[in-house]
């Protein structure tokens, strides 16, 4: 196989001297930080082709197909309703309905970008293992898909809100940076996740448990002042800093005239929502970053 | 490296080019290994799984297969080689670490530029209309949208899914599975290549599509410096490669001109 007649500059070498001499990188090499951010955004087409083949993928059985979009978000408040609003009639909370539905859709984008982003590695390993793209598109594309649901569900909120008679407010258009801020945090979030449910399988069993868990903490079914009420001092103030019970706080104060809030003063509630962005949106796509080799391995 | 022949009119011309050897990929001591879930009934139920967790014992349904076992060698520029050996001898698995999808646990593969593998596995959307996972997969290789669309009829063309009937606006759950592989081989083959790896993509589909690959394969090949092709039809090997390397279980058998090599692997397989 060799050129023997033709003396061999590269005699004597060793693999790894020979693939420094012309210059060859390590197969699948972690880009920096710059340049996988570079080439993320040269992939954008693709996350959202990705996400919009997932949300039609996942009504293209179902016969009312993408109306459950709308569908899906009605029928959980409804049962929500049925359960806090007319079983254990709530009586502290004015206009509860539109209250609970609030929180609920607004956690519900958080809780399902999680969901499926603890499974967004392990659950592509096909596509992964056959072809080259930065892996974040994956988780982002997750979020994405989650943004449109949460579309969907606003339309319904706002109908709801109307309907049970609150009035349409300037303070209204604050709904847009709040949800713009919980997009980030979502993406961060759901990075992180990403790369943790790559590692630890078992994190798909556990999830549904802290997910509940932490619904409970963000004041989605209950007044808010409960937390005031049964908690040490310290606690509520943890409790006040629940990047979920922000961003809900924050849509029932674009939307609601008169919710019970816990949090007194608005500039902290925005100082705490700004800084979870920046600090899961930031903090999750380095960390995912850092696994990139990894994802292949399964 | 006697590969190609200038072919001009001048008779006397026969001596084949001596080119400079330059390496694009260099394998040095690459170790793979899988972990595998072997899913449930990972045994003892809830009690045996309390009693790893007090032990401290690994759980015994993560087993490692330790697939490629330092293997070691050069691919040139201009070079086609085959990789050849028993199913399940780590073929497979060392393109995938070679096009960097896969990580090796021990040693390294230096590759020039993004190697890119040509298979039948990509996964592709069973919901989605082929037409939709033309799109996608183009997007996902890292085309431009503009570029995507110009190319999407071609490729269906390509992949003849639509000879019986409009396929092409149907999921892809409906496609028997020479359709689907036809049709993944036709994405991943739109897009040129620097080192080019092919697994097992040539023995898909009737023969009409065989000939049709066959002959995309060559283009290909053309314009990409290195080609690697996983393949069991050692005619397929004979046909497209001057060098073959021999695996069997992880470890690298043989290296050398294929005449050879594939000969020698003949005489292991029918001994066996």
């Amino acid at each position: 196989m060799a050129d023997t007649a033709l003396a061999d500059p590269d005699a004597g070498l060793t693999q790894a001297q020979l693939a420094a001499r012309y210059g060859l990188r390590v197969a699948g090499e972690r880009p920096s930080l710059a340049e996988y951010s570079r080439r993320l955004w040269h992939y954008r087409h693709f996350i959202s082709a990705y996400a919009n083949a997932k949300l039609v993928a996942s009504f293209s059985n179902a016969k009312l197909g993408q109306l459950w979009q709308v569908l899906t978000p009605l029928t959980n408040a409804a049962v929500y309703y049925l359960i806090f609003g007319l079983v254990l009639e709530q009586r502290e909370i004015p206009n509860f309905i539109a209250y609970l539905c609030t929180g609920l859709f607004i956690f519900n984008f958080t809780q399902t970008a999680v969901q499926n982003g603890t499974q967004s590695i392990t659950g592509n390993l096909g596509l992964i293992r056959a072809l080259h793209f930065p892996r974040a598109c994956l988780p982002l594309a997750v979020t994405v898909t989650q943004f449109q649901q949460l579309l969907g569900a606003m339309v319904v909120l706002i109908a709801i809100v109307l309907v049970t008679g609150e009035p349409i407010t300037l303070a209204w258009l604050v709904l847009v940076p709040a949800i713009l801020l919980q997009t980030i945090f979502n993406a961060g979030l759901t990075m992180a996740v990403a790369r943790l449910g790559a590692k630890v399988a078992d994190l798909k069993q556990v999830m549904p448990f802290l997910l509940r868990a932490w619904m409970y903490g963000s004041g989605v079914l209950y007044s808010v002042t409960l937390f005031e009420e049964n908690l040490p001092g310290w606690a509520t103030r943890l409790v006040e800093l629940n990047p979920m019970l922000v961003y809900i706080e924050l849509g029932r104060v674009a939307l609601l005239e008169d919710a019970p809030l816990l949090n007194s003063s608005l500039s902290q509630l925005w100082l705490v929502a700004v800084g979870w962005a920046i600090v899961m949106g930031a903090g999750g796509f380095l960390y995912f970053w850092r696994g990139e080799q990894e994802y292949g391995r399964g | 490296m006697v590969e190609h022949f200038e072919t001009s009119n001048d008779v006397t011309v026969t001596l084949p080019r001596i080119r400079e050897r330059i390496p694009t990929v260099v394998v040095d001591d690459a170790h793979v290994i899988y972990r595998v879930h072997k899913g449930a009934g990972g045994g003892g139920g809830p009690v045996g799984a309390l009693k790893r967790i007090v032990t401290r014992t690994s759980a015994p349904n993560i087993r490692e297969v330790h697939a490629v076992k330092g293997v070691s060698f050069t691919a040139y520029r201009g070079e086609a080689i085959g990789l050849i050996g028993s199913n399940g001898s780590g073929k497979s698995t060392i393109l995938r670490a070679i096009a960097g999808l896969l990580p090796v646990n021990r040693g390294a593969i230096y590759t020039q530029g993004q190697p890119s593998l040509l298979g039948v596995n990509a996964a592709l959307f069973n919901d989605l209309a082929g037409e939709r996972n033309v799109v996608l997969g183009c997007l996902a290789m890292g085309m431009h949208p503009a570029e995507v669309q110009r190319q999407t009829p071609e490729i269906i063309e390509f992949s003849g899914i639509n000879q019986r009937g409009d396929f092409a606006s149907l999921p892809m759950r409906t496609y028997s599975s020479g359709m689907a592989a036809r049709l993944r081989f036709s994405i991943a083959a739109a897009k040129k290549h620097d080192v080019l790896l092919i697994d097992e993509a040539l023995a898909t589909g009737d023969k009409g599509f065989r000939k049709r690959s066959e002959q995309r394969v060559r283009e290909l090949r053309e314009s990409a410096g290195t080609v690697f092709l996983v393949s069991h039809q050692l005619s397929s090997v004979r046909d497209t490669c001057e060098r073959t390397i021999w695996l069997e279980s992880g470890v690298l058998r043989m290296d050398g001109p294929t005449d050879e090599v594939v000969r020698a692997y003949e005489a292991f397989a029918n001994g066996k």
